[in-house]
């Protein structure tokens, strides 16, 4: 009754070799990330430990721990994104709950959807420019964060609108038939069930302001600072600090006889620090996605 | 014989979306405490109306009006608080949208937004816009679960519960049984059998059954005009005054 025809036949062999490659590609996703991890824990292992992270580095930075490093990065990832998530994600809510569609406004859109494609060294020059030399900051963690809040802030305001528009335009609708403002409309309905897509996209520019090495080398991060161990409050705002990015960059280029383990520990750390976070949004979203309500 | 007052005066409406005029000036009164029918094919201009009468046409960019809407004498454009007009007027859309809120926060969202804050208030008009909309019995013993879990049917009363909880004066259905079985449809006729009495009522529906059920007067509107609005038993007879009336009621065009 079902007799298989020519063209049956070909569909389902082209359906396997779809499902094949497609597989193909995704394992091939995940074996170089695989490979890059083992050898880099593996190459570390011997200068990993608790005391690696908490430990200031000695003996021109041949010797000892990264934490003047990791402390330096942890300011300049929260002061960045202070600034840059309250106003990159009110501008979303703005350009995608208020603004109508006229020149001015796509303007602003060709503007963000531009930035967001600037390259991070064309941001460091615009912050040592603007904030360094323009506005007097100085070379500071300040001026640093700024820097990074300017690079990440076109991609928060992004994500924040793909968030926003996810939900549905009826609600909006529904809601403005009862006589609710668009304000309410916003509090009531789009911000509780957009909440987790724009926690998500903030958190994802977590692990890029903490991976950029460029737009603080001219802004803020500095080659080496003595910093005692575990000392939270080392940097002033006004000050310059060491940032993990820049460390390794100096430790693996600039400083001649260190030994292998410390700048594969120091990657380890950066990478591990951002896999952190990823990991953190991830189960934030899960978790807010478990109650999200239609 | 007296003529009721009039609720709503449509005088002379034009409105564009961009260059495409999708109503070409019509006039019509509705009076208070009638049901008005509208019927016509898709495209003909009936749910533009409805955005037009609570001004939630202003959403929509590059639209362009012409005319007046008046909502008990005022014209609607020059309304200073919207939001007022807007709860004057509940509005039903073709699709159910339960907000994704709680069923009780689904009705009590409104008046919550018009600065009700007490709980027992809020508690008696909950229960009573679920009462009217003959979806009490189903959900008094789950106010706190989702609106959006429940069913079509069931979503669409919240609806029209929803509609209610602002108390307006003047109800507008948009073919509100288009997602819905046939025996909620008339649960939801019964209901507005009874909400008759309290306010005025537009229904637009493409049911034409549903029009000569319910409605006391029934415009026809056909691209973006009135072909025909008259008592619904002349409408819905073997002579209205337009032959394309007779052919579209009879399922011959349309």
């Amino acid at each position: 009754m079902f007799r298989e025809t020519a063209l049956g036949r070909r569909k389902r062999r082209v359906e396997v070799v779809a499902r094949w490659v497609l597989l193909g590609m995704s394992l091939a996703l995940i074996v170089p990330l695989l490979l890059i991890v083992v050898y880099l824990v593996v190459k570390a292992l011997p200068a990993l430990s608790l005391g690696f992270l908490l430990d200031p580095p000695v003996r021109g930075m041949r010797a000892g721990g990264i934490w003047p490093a990791l402390l330096g990065t942890i300011y300049l990832v929260v002061i960045s994104l202070a600034v840059a998530a309250p106003i990159g994600i009110l501008a979303a809510v703005y350009l995608n709950e208020y603004a109508r569609d006229n020149w001015f406004n796509r303007l602003i859109n060709l503007a963000v959807i531009n930035l967001a494609g600037v390259p991070s060294i064309v941001h460091a020059l615009f912050g040592l420019g603007a904030f360094v030399l323009a506005a007097h900051i100085g070379k500071s963690i300040l001026a640093a964060s700024l820097t990074l809040a300017v690079m990440t802030l076109p991609v928060i305001i992004a994500s924040t609108r793909e968030a926003l528009a996810s939900v549905p335009r009826p609600f909006r609708e529904a809601c403005w038939n009862v006589g609710a403002t668009r304000w309410q409309t916003i509090r009531a309905v789009v911000l509780p069930n957009s909440i987790s897509g724009i926690l998500t996209g903030v958190i994802l520019q977590v692990s890029r302001a903490a991976g950029e090495t460029a737009p603080i080398m001219f802004t803020g991060a500095l080659f080496f600072k003595a910093v005692e161990k575990g000392d939270i409050f080392a940097y002033g705002l006004f000050e310059q600090c060491m940032a993990l990015s820049m460390h390794l960059y100096v430790i693996a280029t600039q400083v001649p006889d260190v030994p292998e383990a410390i700048p594969y520990a120091t990657a380890v750390v950066l990478l591990g620090a951002v896999l952190l976070v990823n990991a953190t949004a991830i189960v934030a979203r899960i978790f807010m996605r478990s109650r999200k309500k239609w | 014989m007296v003529t009721p007052p009039k609720t709503i005066e449509v005088q002379n409406l034009r409105l564009a979306y961009g260059p495409k005029e999708v109503i070409h000036g019509i006039s019509f009164d509705v009076r208070r405490h009638e049901i008005l029918g509208v019927i016509g094919p898709a495209q003909s201009g009936k749910t533009s109306l409805l955005r037009c009468i609570n001004r939630t046409i202003e959403f929509t960019p590059g639209v362009h009006l012409q005319g007046a809407v008046r909502v008990d004498g005022e014209d609607v454009q020059k309304v200073r608080d919207v939001f007022a007009l807007r709860r004057k007027i509940g509005m039903v859309a073709p699709l159910p949208v339960g907000l994704p809120l709680t069923i009780y926060d689904n009705v009590a969202f409104a008046p919550r937004c018009s600065g009700m804050r007490s709980r027992s208030e809020l508690d008696g008009l909950v229960e009573q816009c679920l009462r009217q909309a003959a979806l009490w019995d189903e959900v008094k013993d789950r106010l706190k679960t989702l609106g959006t879990k429940l069913s079509g049917g069931q979503q669409q009363r919240l609806t029209i519960a929803r509609a209610l909880s602002h108390q307006p004066e003047i109800l507008c259905l948009d073919e509100f049984s288009i997602a819905i079985d046939p025996v909620t449809t008339m649960r939801i006729e019964e209901v507005l059998k009874e909400l008759r009495k309290e306010m005025t009522i537009i229904l637009v529906t493409n049911l034409v059954q549903q029009a000569r059920r319910l409605a006391d007067r029934t415009m026809f509107l056909w691209n973006g005009e009135i072909v025909e609005l008259d008592r619904s038993d002349v409408v819905f007879s073997e002579q209205p005054r337009d032959r394309r009336t007779y052919e579209y009621v009879n399922g011959i065009f349309g």
